[in-house]
């Protein structure tokens, strides 16, 4: 079995799995339950001046009869004193020496306030703590959370503040709300982060009840934007984590996360340059216990690899992440359809007949069966038809070879710039 | 199920229990998780397979986007009788027999689905159709099961006045008394009806052709005739004993038990159903649910001959059937009231030599008959010609079997077109009620192109 313990900026940890600050990180006793389950750390659910919460808060969005494809909520930080949690995360980390317990914070943007705090919990004995800058509801409309994680300036000071007196490592949660998220994480690393942690939630409204035309929540008919997470968000958050990894200023180690609900997620996020990972809206579909599966996959995958520590994932796929003007024009594949093990559903035909090259031809073989037949001549290896293709092994996406040397968009503006003297190069969308 | 013991009544409330629908639908969470499983194929295999047609990538969509009206009426749409289809098609060897997820997985439960959606329709009283504006043409329709209200409705969509002349009290033909309760409850085929007559459709009950209003009444009367009137009943076997108490035919057994207590007894009694297609297993289901204490299906041919669907085959074995392969009834023994009291029986083999129906000739095994100890024999080899009827209408036929333009359904005499049972036979196809829907729908078209000309000229120039 593989060594699955992990260090991130010095926030030992028996295991990658922590749980998000969020509701299963509210109380001691939801983090020593989840430590018991498997979870090897906790950022406790956010630290500050206790509010007021509504009632009704979550709503999720279903997806062809699965549930909780995505999940929204207006809850804010905590609702409790700040003793009594100071309080349990003593008694929890007595308990679990081993785990990683993380406070997560968010004060008003003063120098006082942030040291004050700091000082506060570090005296509990936490492994580390984590700014919220990232909340985008309900707080940031006080001047915290994503209200002060979207202004670069405030993100460096706070950090900055932070740093002056803490003792342990400094983890800046940002926002994806934001254009560009290298440009706060540069700030995170330039006021001092030992580590940057992404994403929070994402502006959202998951919906309108057709039938009362009420938000989905609402609050006694009406409803606010939430911040939207789950296995809907996956994509974006890995991009803007694999954004930061690839950053030549981002120098920190990432803790990941973003609608992780299975190891094979955990995997990726890791390859694409995180060093520990976070989950909250998985803990919350299924209870802590889908923590011993996440665990299992991941060991098994380990040992299969042939890998020792699941250190070494992290950050192997960064490179392979580039620029589109850096990708090669002359990379040909095209898809190929294996009758054996194709059903006939003809979705790879109208997918491509209608909204792509009109490449897949409905035909009839010798023996008079119905088949489908890609025209490679005129297949641009899109990959539509392997997307939407429901049987396994029917599609292959087969590289062909172009006869032509490689040539990126920057070389071939370069050639063509060498002609007329006037090369730029450019980012290309 | 549930037997009372020998010799007592059944109770109407054992009866409901034992006739009531025996395959549960599909719950709402049910429903949901089999549509979104579909994987809406394009040009789907089992469009194909349905003889009427019915889009089934597009009522299964709807369903799992909660637009149970629409897949009700794409359903309707194409079947006029859908929701009783949804239950007695052999779904096996039609759509889900076509599915492409047979092999990768399981096929969508189609037949499920359908009944779901026309559920709803049924429940919620939804109105799918509507007749259309008046065009001054007037049919008839002889025979009001599902070739007959497949016409009427498709007719009536088109602005025609329709009448339709059902023998019984009530419409529905066999849907409504041939196919016993506990696969289809009468009120669906019921339910049908209603809509059919909701397009203003007449049906004029109790009326035969021929007795209650003549040929020259209706040829005078209206522009076309479609005539729908299926089958009779069980003919004679042919072997002495059948008119002996204890002796019955098949559809009227089940005809029976299809609007309460059936009058028939065959509680704690031992029954031999003679045939081995579909209704000689409804019998014999349905004789076990009246109480019998033993029943048997006598077949002079074997398991691969039987012309019961699998599924039926299955669904008979499981209620306890018994099944003698390769025993032909010589004669119906009785005691001296005239009760039955056992079947004579002859052993058969097969001679391995093909019938002109393809089937292998099974022959006698010399002294080898037996008396099986029977209180009731049930007839179940088929049914009767409508021959009286066909030939007062003056229409050419072949052994009762209307003949037919095979486009569109016209018989003999240019005024009257056919559909249904009674012009199944000599092997065409299959007499299923999907079927006699499509025939219902393909005669009401071609009259819609022969008196309407102009209206389908402009479909047709639209194509």
């Amino acid at each position: 079995m593989a060594d699955l313990s992990i260090n991130l900026a010095g926030i030992k940890s028996p295991n990658p799995f922590w749980l998000a600050s969020a509701p299963p990180t509210n109380t001691g006793y939801q983090v020593q339950r989840a430590f018991e389950a498997g979870w090897g750390g906790a950022v406790w659910k956010t630290l500050g001046d206790p509010i007021i919460n509504t009632s009704s808060r979550f709503a999720a969005v279903n997806f062809n009869g699965q549930r909780v494809a995505g999940f929204n909520n207006i809850e804010l930080i905590t609702d409790r004193p700040l003793d009594v949690n100071l309080k349990e995360i003593y008694e929890t980390k007595k308990r679990f020496p081993n785990h990683a317990v993380v406070a997560s914070l968010m004060v008003e943007p003063k120098q006082e306030k942030w040291h004050e705090i700091v000082k506060r919990v570090e005296d509990v004995g936490v492994d580390g703590l984590e700014l919220n800058f990232g909340c985008p509801h309900g707080m940031a409309e006080r001047g915290m959370g994503a209200a002060s994680g979207q202004q670069p300036d405030l993100v460096e000071a706070q950090t900055y503040w932070v740093k002056e007196v803490a003792k342990t490592p400094v983890i800046v949660k940002l926002t994806p709300n934001i254009t560009d998220i290298t440009v706060t994480a540069r700030h995170a690393v330039k006021g001092g982060a030992d580590a940057i942690s992404l994403i929070n939630t994402i502006n959202s409204l998951a919906g309108v009840d057709i039938h009362t035309w009420n938000t989905v929540p609402h609050i006694g008919g009406k409803g606010a934007h939430g911040g939207y997470c789950g296995p809907a968000v996956k994509p974006i958050a890995l991009n803007m984590v694999a954004e930061c990894a690839r950053h030549p200023e981002v120098t920190v180690p990432i803790s990941g996360i973003g609608g992780i609900s299975t190891w094979q997620d955990v995997v990726e996020f890791m390859l694409m340059g995180s060093t520990a990972i976070q989950v909250c809206t998985a803990a919350m579909h299924h209870g802590f216990r889908i923590v011993e599966e996440m665990i299992d996959g991941l060991n098994n995958y380990l040992d299969e690899k042939g890998l020792a520590s699941v250190t070494e994932l992290t950050g192997k796929s960064v490179s392979k992440y580039s620029n589109w003007g850096d990708l090669n024009l002359n990379y040909k594949v095209v898809a190929r359809i294996n009758e054996e093990n194709c059903i006939n559903c003809n979705k790879c035909h109208i997918a491509c007949e209608d909204t792509s090259h009109q490449c897949i031809d409905m035909l009839t073989n010798a023996d008079g069966k119905a088949i489908l037949k890609v025209r490679e001549e005129d297949c641009v290896g899109c990959n539509l038809c392997s997307i939407v293709c429901p049987a396994e092994g029917a599609i292959d996406m087969v590289e062909i070879d172009s006869g032509l040397p490689p040539m990126t968009w920057n070389e071939r503006q370069q050639v063509v710039g060498g002609l007329s003297g006037a090369y730029s190069k450019a980012e290309v969308v | 199920m549930e037997h009372a013991s020998k010799l007592t009544a059944f109770s109407p409330d054992l009866f409901m229990r034992n006739f009531a629908e025996a395959e549960p639908g599909l719950t709402r969470k049910g429903a949901v998780e089999e549509s979104n499983r579909c994987l809406y194929c394009y040009d789907a295999p089992c469009i194909k397979a349905c003889p009427t047609g019915i889009n089934i990538p597009s009522f299964i969509k709807r369903i799992a986007t909660d637009n149970l009206r629409g897949a009700a009426h794409t359903i309707m749409e194409s079947n006029p009788v859908g929701a009783s289809c949804s239950r007695v098609c052999p779904t096996e060897e039609l759509c889900e027999g076509a599915c492409v997820l047979n092999d990768a997985s399981e096929p969508i439960q189609i037949g499920l689905l359908q009944r779901y959606a026309t559920d709803w329709a049924m429940n919620s009283g939804a109105e799918l159709f509507k007749a259309g504006a008046p065009n001054g043409k007037k049919v008839a329709v002889i025979g009001g099961g599902p070739a007959g209200l497949s016409a009427a409705r498709e007719l009536a969509r088109e602005g025609f006045s329709v009448v339709i002349y059902e023998a019984r009290e009530q419409a529905g033909g066999l849907d409504t008394h041939g196919i016993v309760s506990f696969r289809l409850p009468q009120s669906v085929s019921l339910w049908e009806v209603e809509q059919v007559e909701k397009l203003g459709v007449d049906i004029r009950t109790g009326m035969k052709v021929g007795t209650d209003v003549t040929l020259d009444e209706l040829k005078a009367e209206y522009d076309a005739i479609v005539l729908a009137a299926g089958m009779g009943y069980v003919p004679e076997l042919g072997i002495p004993g059948e008119e002996l108490d204890g002796v019955y035919d098949a559809i009227k057994l089940v005809e029976s038990t299809k609007t309460g207590v059936s009058n028939i007894q065959l509680m704690g009694q031992r029954v031999a159903i003679i045939g081995a297609g579909n209704t000689a297993i409804d019998a014999a289901t349905c004789s076990v649910r009246l109480g019998a204490a033993n029943v048997k299906m006598v077949y002079r041919r074997t398991r691969e001959e039987m012309t019961a669907y699998d599924f039926e085959y299955e669904f008979a074995k499981q209620e306890g059937v018994e099944f003698n392969w390769l025993t032909l009834p010589k004669r119906i023994v009785g005691d001296e009231l005239g009760k039955v009291t056992g079947l004579e029986c002859v052993t058969m083999k097969l001679t391995g030599e093909a019938g002109s129906d393809g089937r292998l000739k099974p022959v006698p095994v010399e002294g080898s008959e037996f008396i099986m100890p029977v209180e009731a024999v049930v007839l179940a080899i088929g049914q009767k010609r409508h021959t009286g009827l066909i030939e007062h209408l003056g229409l050419a036929h072949e052994w009762g079997v209307v003949k037919i333009d095979e486009a569109t359904h016209q018989t003999s005499d240019p005024q009257i077109y056919a559909a249904g049972d009674i012009v199944f036979g000599f092997g065409k196809g299959e007499a299923m009620v999907v079927s006699a829907a499509q025939q219902g729908k393909i005669a009401a078209q071609a009259i819609v192109k022969e008196l309407l000309p102009q209206q389908s000229g402009v479909v047709g120039s639209a194509v």
